[in-house]
Parts: structure tokens; C-alpha cells; sequence
């Protein structure tokens, strides 16, 4: 795909506004700057937020697309399933149990080539009933070709809603892709965005192309046979092909972001924070990088050389590049705001990951810690992260420390 | 390795499942009883629960677990020893979901061995169907008429035991009669059963089939594109909508043809065929509107031919019907090509419903036909009638 250049005084004015406003109203946002088609709701929290603001966006005029109010997830992303074949761009989401409701339609995107946006509200799977954020529910759709990307500011989120079309819609992905924002801390609080001009919009987002894939009356195709023995493994071939180009793609994509809207992002999988000389760094998903660089900052003081990496993207998982990254520090300290019951050492998705990605492919061995925090909405405090932190450093003495650990539980 | 032997057997879906498990289920248990050991399966890709679509039931038996475990290591067997086909319409050939394009019922026979058919029809009639292949084989047909029964009921007219009684004549070296005596009298524990098998054994013969004997009709090839050239999206090509077409007699361009999968042919699901009277034809269209198929060519006439390639013999053209014997729907067994009828009466119409007339007298009456089981009692009608017809041999 050709680079896009953009006039340098353009470069200068990078936004048109700034606003307080919420991660969910961010995302409604980038909705309506990326003129979606087709947008189906079903309210559950903390999803809900964005289908309320978008419905307002729609109310007041401010944006023009079809909004369906669905009888239930499953017909939810169903609805948004069938849109995009049809050529529509839509944008969808739901949190929690209601992920997991959509999930038959959920299983089917990725091998249809549908370049659905959802924002996933983390949240706590019910059982027991909770609202607060759990990263389970959208990592459950972590094997099944869906990109899956964590962000943890308003801002981020708004910037990376518009990444994610130009991506999810590249001919050599066409792939859905979820956006993952923490419930509460980002779905539901509000901070200070800067809104991109449309013009930069649409000079970032070009229209959704869906080519020789289109369903319409014009391009007839029939979508989705059964197909058995003799087809279905070609078929998956497809989509780990979507795989093994995917990080490419995402990095042509944030360099062309940079250069429209000027606002830098660095390594698109992850960011690095007070990771220059440190021995040890923390890592993690979403919003509890704030408590996270708070304490790594009062440490920091302390004289304690941490760090903290703050992962982007989960899917793809940019194996190499994460495990180069972490090879050089003494030990890891994972936080893995999930649980994976009964994996390896009983740890959480990313430091099982993670593991996974230091085996192949990094130079040195250093410890792999993980610690299960902030589950169901609990908070992750400064005193836990420096907890974590003080655990990170006795393995990088070589002091052997419990795989899996618990922190800021009960008991 | 020691030896590995392989029956398959080819059967209908729905009407016929039950039969074949318990054939393929008596060859293990009865080859079992001279110490060897095997397995009976369904070929898994296949969709047994869909009236009438071909299928394939196996058993593999062998002298020792190691062989048998090299014969359980491949999905289905390459090559088998014996085919049993149990509803002789298939010698048309047989195209299930299982796999892609219409495949002869050989397809998987290793040259000099035996397929046995059951059939009421002798030889040359059932060859005119079977296509011609390169390698020489044995044909031996099972005289009877064909078992069909529903999903949840079985039609115990002892043609397990017969076909039982067959493959221990063809293949000894699979099983033999006093195996096959050995697991009836144990397992069935019906005596009466055991005569049958012995009956069948004693009467059943294979013919040569010659290299190159047969249906000459060349079955179109599918192949299976590399992932890379496959289109993505799990989409396909649709077919075009249609559109007018040149008469087969007059070669006047008119009327409508949908357009239709190159590939996927539907017909040997096909029991029975719909006959097609033009001269009473109201042209109302119920037949062509009502059609799952889209099997109806509209004529330049404004009557309507069934396209004999894409019709799989639901008979719903035959039930919405409204004139009288305008369609009936004939055991697909009379019949040894797919030529268009309209074709015939336009050539000409007095020979064509003279045809008619005798061809549908062989139809069975609608109340009467056994796909299943239309009223109580028809079971307790349908077994004696078949066990006289199996007992005459």
C-alpha cells in the first residue's frame, strides 16, 4: 500500500477540538468522524455506554446510520455480520456475558473475512454477578482469528478506533477486530481528548472496499457452505495467512497515523516506560498502567531501576518483538488481570504468552513471574504494584519466587 | 503385516442406515468368531440423517491388532475387498457430502474383486448403469427388492443376513458361512435367519466384468484447488440467474433454464423420478414454483421438463400436482438415462405417451411407497411380501 504524505503545514494542525469526554464517547466519536453504516446495540455495562452516546450522535443529527437495537447479542453481531458483507462499515460491542452470548457469531467472522470493529467493555464474567473489568471475556475469542488490541486512555482509544477500521478493512486482512477497553476506569470516566479534523479522517480511513467478496445481487456468491474434510483446512490456511502479515500491516498503519494526525504512538504492540536502563519491568494490559506508573515513578525516586510495558495489541501477538524486548531486563513481573485455570504454572493469558514468546525467541532466560490482580473491578494499588515489583527484583537476585502469585486478595 | 480386509457398503441415507451398520456390524461379529478382530464405522463426513444421499458404511477385519490398527489409521479404507451396494438406483453412481462429484460404486473395489448388488434387474440391465472402469471386477447380484426403512424404524426383512450370507461366498477369507451361522444363531438368535444366510451363500454367483465394460459416461473430475487459489471468505461462485435456451427438437431459442451447479449434480439421491405427462400439462407452474431444486426447465412450449441432472426425487412436483397422473413419480430403477422427457414427446408424442402410459403403471401407489412408513401396518405388509421375493431367490 502506498504511504500517504501529507503537507507539512497540515502536519501542525493536528486536531480540530478538544474535549472532556469518556472512553466509550471517544469510540462514538471515531464512529461518527469514520461516517460507520451500521451499528447494532444491546445494552449491558459497561458496553453500554458507547451505544447510548452513538444513539445521541444519531439523535442530535451529528451522524447518519442505521442503529439497530438488537433482541440480544447474538442477533446483535449477527446484524453487523451480515451489514458488512453487504459492503456496510459497523461497528458493534458488548462486555462480559454478553460477549460470550454473541459467541456463535463471534466463531464465524474471522473465516467469512468480516472487518467488524467491536468495542468490548471488559468485564467480569457472571458468575457471580459483577461489573467491574476482567479481561476473560474478550480474550476468549483469542484463538479464533480476531484481532484483539488493549487500550488504556480516552485518547488512545479514540485514535486506535480509527486504526482499527484502516485496518480490520485492508484487503489482506479483512478480519474483525475487538477493542478492548477496561470497564470503569476508561468506559466510564472522563478525560481531556483532542478530536481530528474529518478531513484528516478521511484521508487516514479510506471507504470499506469489499471487492469480489461483496454480497449483492450484482456479484453473485454464495457465503458460508458446509464444507468438510476437503475444504476446511485450506480454508483456515486463509486466515493464519491474515496472521502472518498482520503485524506488518498494523505498522504501516501507525506510520501513517503519525504522519496525518502527528500524535506518536512508537512501537505500535507496545509501550515502554522507564524501561531504559532498568533491571526489572512490569507488564501488562489497559488501564492499570495509571497505579502502575505512579508507583513505578515513586520507586524510580526510591532509587529502584523498574520499568513497565504496556502491551497494545494481543492479537497478533508480536511474539519476536515483545520477547527482544524483554530479554535484556533481569525478570518480568506479568500482571495478568485474568485468569486461565489450570494452565501451565496455573498462570494468567499474557504470562503464559509471554513465556511462550521468551522460549522461542529471545537470548536469555530471564524469570517470568506472574501475578493475578485486579480481578472483577478490584483495584490495582500502588502498594500492590510496588508488592509486585519488590517480588520481580528477589527472582532477579536468582532467588527462586512461586511462579503464580495472588496480589491484593483477601486471606 | 498381516492381512487386512475391507468391506464397504454403499447405501442411502435415512432409508437405509440402520441396514447398513447392521451388516457391517455382523461382518466384524461374525469374522470375530474365527478370532479376528475389526471395527465398523460410517464414513463421518457423510450426512446419513438426509433422505435418500448416498453414504458409505465399513468394516475392516483383521488377523491381529497391529494390522487392524494400520487399517483404523486411514479415515476410510483406499481399497476394499468387497462393495455391497444396497439399493441397486445407486449403480448410477453415488455423490454424498462426504465427498466432491458423483463417484462410480467401484470407485474404491480393487481390481478382481467383488461387487454385490441387490437388485431384482439381471447384469446387462444394472451395467448399462455402473460405469465402465479399467481394471476388471465381479459382479454378483443379491436378487431382491430394495429394503428401505425410516430413521427410527427398522424393516427386519432379513436382507442383513442375506447380504451377510453373500460376502461369506465372495470373500471367505473375510469370514466364513459357519461364522456368519455362529453370530446369527448367538447374537440374532433367529433361526430362521440363519436358513436365509445359508440360502443366500448357497445361490450367490459373480460374474466377470470386463475392463472397460459398462456405462460409458465419463463422470466429470473435481479437483481440489490449493488454499492459495481458493477464493476467501468460505465463498463461491454463485450460478447465474438463468435465462432462455434453445429447444432440444426444434432448436427455437426460448423459455427459461436456471442456471445450475456444474458440479454438484444431485441426482443419484434420487429414488424416484418424476414422468411428466405434456399433453395434460395446465402449465399452472405449481411444479416449477414449488421445487427445492429449481429443477424445471420452463420449455419454449410453457410446459415444464424436469432437468433430470439437477431433480433428486422429492416427488413435492408430483404432490402439488393438480391434474391427475399429469406427474408420478416411478422407482428411479426403470430408468437408465437422464435425456429430457420433453425432448422425447416433442420427437414424438404418441410414442411418448404410449411410454407413458406403461411406465407409470409401474409406479407404486403414492399411500404404498416405502421411503419410511406411510400408515400402520405397512410393515407388517412389506416383510412377508419381501421374504417371499428373498426365499425364491
Amino acid at each position: 500500500m502506498a504511504t500517504l504524505t501529507v503537507p507539512v503545514e497540515e502536519k501542525k494542525k493536528t486536531y480540530e477540538q478538544e474535549a472532556l469526554i469518556t472512553g466509550a464517547e471517544a469510540i462514538a466519536i471515531a464512529c461518527k468522524l469514520a461516517n460507520v453504516d451500521v451499528v447494532t446495540a444491546y445494552p449491558i455495562r459497561p458496553y453500554d455506554t458507547v451505544m447510548q452516546y452513538i444513539s445521541q450522535l444519531v439523535a442530535d443529527g451529528e451522524m447518519d446510520c442505521e442503529y439497530i437495537v438488537a433482541e440480544g447479542e447474538h442477533s446483535q453481531f449477527e446484524i453487523v455480520k451480515h451489514a458488512s458483507a453487504c459492503g456496510a462499515r459497523v461497528f458493534c460491542g458488548s462486555s462480559g456475558v454478553g460477549w460470550m452470548y454473541a459467541m456463535e457469531c463471534l466463531t464465524v467472522t474471522p473465516a467469512l473475512r468480516i472487518p467488524m470493529v467491536a468495542m468490548v467493555g471488559n468485564r467480569a464474567l457472571d458468575d457471580p454477578g459483577a461489573f467491574g473489568v476482567e479481561h476473560n471475556d474478550a480474550l476468549a475469542v483469542r484463538d479464533l482469528g480476531w484481532m484483539l488490541t488493549w487500550v488504556d486512555s480516552a485518547q488512545e482509544a479514540l485514535d486506535t478506533a480509527l486504526i482499527a477500521y484502516r485496518v480490520a478493512e485492508d484487503r489482506r486482512m479483512f478480519v474483525p477486530l475487538a477493542l478492548s477497553c477496561d470497564g470503569a476506569f476508561l468506559t466510564h470516566s472522563q478525560a481531556l481528548v483532542k478530536i481530528p479534523a474529518l478531513d484528516q479522517v478521511k484521508k487516514f480511513l479510506p471507504p470499506y472496499n469489499r471487492g469480489d467478496l461483496l454480497l449483492h445481487p450484482d456479484n453473485v456468491i454464495s457465503v458460508a457452505p458446509q464444507a468438510n474434510e476437503d475444504w476446511v483446512m485450506e480454508i483456515r490456511r486463509q486466515n493464519y495467512a491474515v496472521t502472518e502479515i498482520a503485524c506488518d500491516v498494523i505498522r504501516e498503519v501507525y506510520t501513517d497515523f503519525e504522519k496525518i494526525f502527528g500524535r506518536k504512538y512508537g512501537n505500535p504492540f507496545f509501550e515502554e516506560y522507564m524501561t531504559k536502563d532498568a533491571d526489572v519491568v512490569l507488564l501488562g494490559m489497559g488501564t492499570m498502567s495509571t497505579p502502575v506508573k505512579v508507583a513505578v515513578r515513586k520507586m524510580r525516586e526510591e532509587g529502584k531501576k523498574v520499568g513497565f510495558v504496556r502491551l497494545r495489541w494481543f492479537r497478533p501477538f508480536a511474539g519476536p518483538e515483545i520477547a527482544k524486548c524483554l530479554e535484556r531486563f533481569k525478570a518480568i513481573g506479568v500482571i495478568d488481570r485474568d485468569f486461565s485455570f489450570g494452565s501451565p504454572d496455573l498462570s494468567g493469558v499474557v504470562a503464559t504468552e509471554v513465556r511462550s514468546a521468551m522460549y522461542t525467541s529471545s537470548a536469555t532466560r530471564p524469570p517470568v513471574l506472574d501475578f493475578i490482580c485486579g480481578l472483577g473491578g478490584r483495584e490495582v494499588t500502588v502498594p500492590d504494584v510496588e508488592k509486585m515489583t519488590e517480588i520481580t527484583f528477589q527472582a532477579a537476585k536468582g532467588k527462586a519466587q512461586p511462579l503464580t502469585q495472588w496480589i491484593g486478595l483477601r486471606g | 503385516m498381516g492381512q487386512l480386509l475391507a468391506v464397504e457398503v454403499i447405501y442411502r441415507g435415512v432409508f437405509q442406515k440402520t441396514l447398513a451398520k447392521n451388516i457391517t456390524r455382523g461382518i466384524v461379529l461374525a469374522a470375530h468368531n474365527e478370532g479376528k478382530l475389526g471395527i465398523s464405522f460410517g464414513r463421518y463426513g457423510d450426512a446419513p440423517e438426509r433422505n435418500g444421499i448416498p453414504a458409505k458404511s465399513f468394516a475392516i477385519v483383521a488377523n491381529d491388532e497391529q494390522t487392524l490398527e494400520a487399517g483404523m489409521a486411514q479415515y476410510e479404507p483406499k481399497q476394499v475387498d468387497v462393495t455391497v451396494v444396497l439399493d441397486d438406483t445407486l449403480c448410477k453412481g453415488a455423490e454424498s457430502w462426504a465427498w466432491s462429484g458423483l463417484q462410480p460404486v467401484h470407485h474404491a473395489l480393487k481390481p478382481g474383486h467383488t461387487l454385490i448388488v441387490i437388485s431384482l434387474e439381471d447384469a446387462p440391465a444394472l451395467l448399462k448403469n455402473i460405469h465402465r472402469r479399467e481394471q476388471p471386477y465381479k459382479l454378483g447380484i443379491v436378487r431382491g427388492v430394495t429394503s428401505f426403512s425410516g430413521m427410527w424404524v427398522y424393516k427386519d426383512d432379513y436382507t442383513d443376513v442375506r447380504i451377510l450370507g453373500a460376502i461369506a461366498k465372495a470373500l471367505p477369507a473375510v469370514m466364513s458361512l459357519e461364522s456368519v451361522e455362529k453370530f446369527i444363531n448367538e447374537k440374532l438368535k433367529n433361526t430362521l435367519k440363519v436358513t436365509t444366510a445359508r440360502n443366500a451363500f448357497e445361490r450367490f454367483s459373480a460374474i466377470g466384468v470386463k475392463a472397460g465394460e459398462g456405462n460409458p459416461d465419463e463422470l466429470v473430475k473435481v479437483g481440489l484447488p490449493r488454499w492459495e487459489d481458493m477464493r476467501c471468505g468460505v465463498s463461491i461462485k454463485g450460478q447465474a440467474p438463468g435465462g432462455p435456451f434453445a429447444d432440444p427438437v426444434t432448436g427455437k431459442v426460448g423459455g427459461f433454464r436456471p442456471g445450475r451447479n456444474e458440479l454438484f449434480k444431485k441426482y443419484s439421491t434420487r429414488t424416484q423420478r418424476p414422468v411428466v405427462n405434456f399433453a395434460t400439462c395446465t402449465k399452472c407452474t405449481l411444479c416449477w414454483l414449488n421445487c427445492p431444486d429449481a429443477a424445471f426447465d420452463i420449455t419454449t412450449a410453457g410446459t415444464y421438463d424436469t432437468n433430470l441432472e439437477a431433480c433428486s426425487g422429492c416427488g413435492i412436483c408430483e404432490e402439488i400436482c393438480p391434474v391427475k397422473n399429469c406427474i408420478t413419480m416411478v422407482n428411479e430403477s426403470e430408468f437408465h438415462d437422464n435425456n429430457s422427457q420433453w425432448a422425447a414427446f416433442e420427437k414424438d408424442k404418441g410414442a411418448y405417451l404410449k411410454w407413458l402410459g406403461t411406465t407409470i403403471q409401474k409406479a407404486e401407489p403414492m399411500e404404498k411407497r416405502s421411503h419410511g412408513f406411510r400408515y400402520r401396518g405397512q410393515y407388517q405388509e412389506q416383510v412377508p411380501e419381501a421374504l417371499e421375493i428373498a426365499n425364491k431367490g
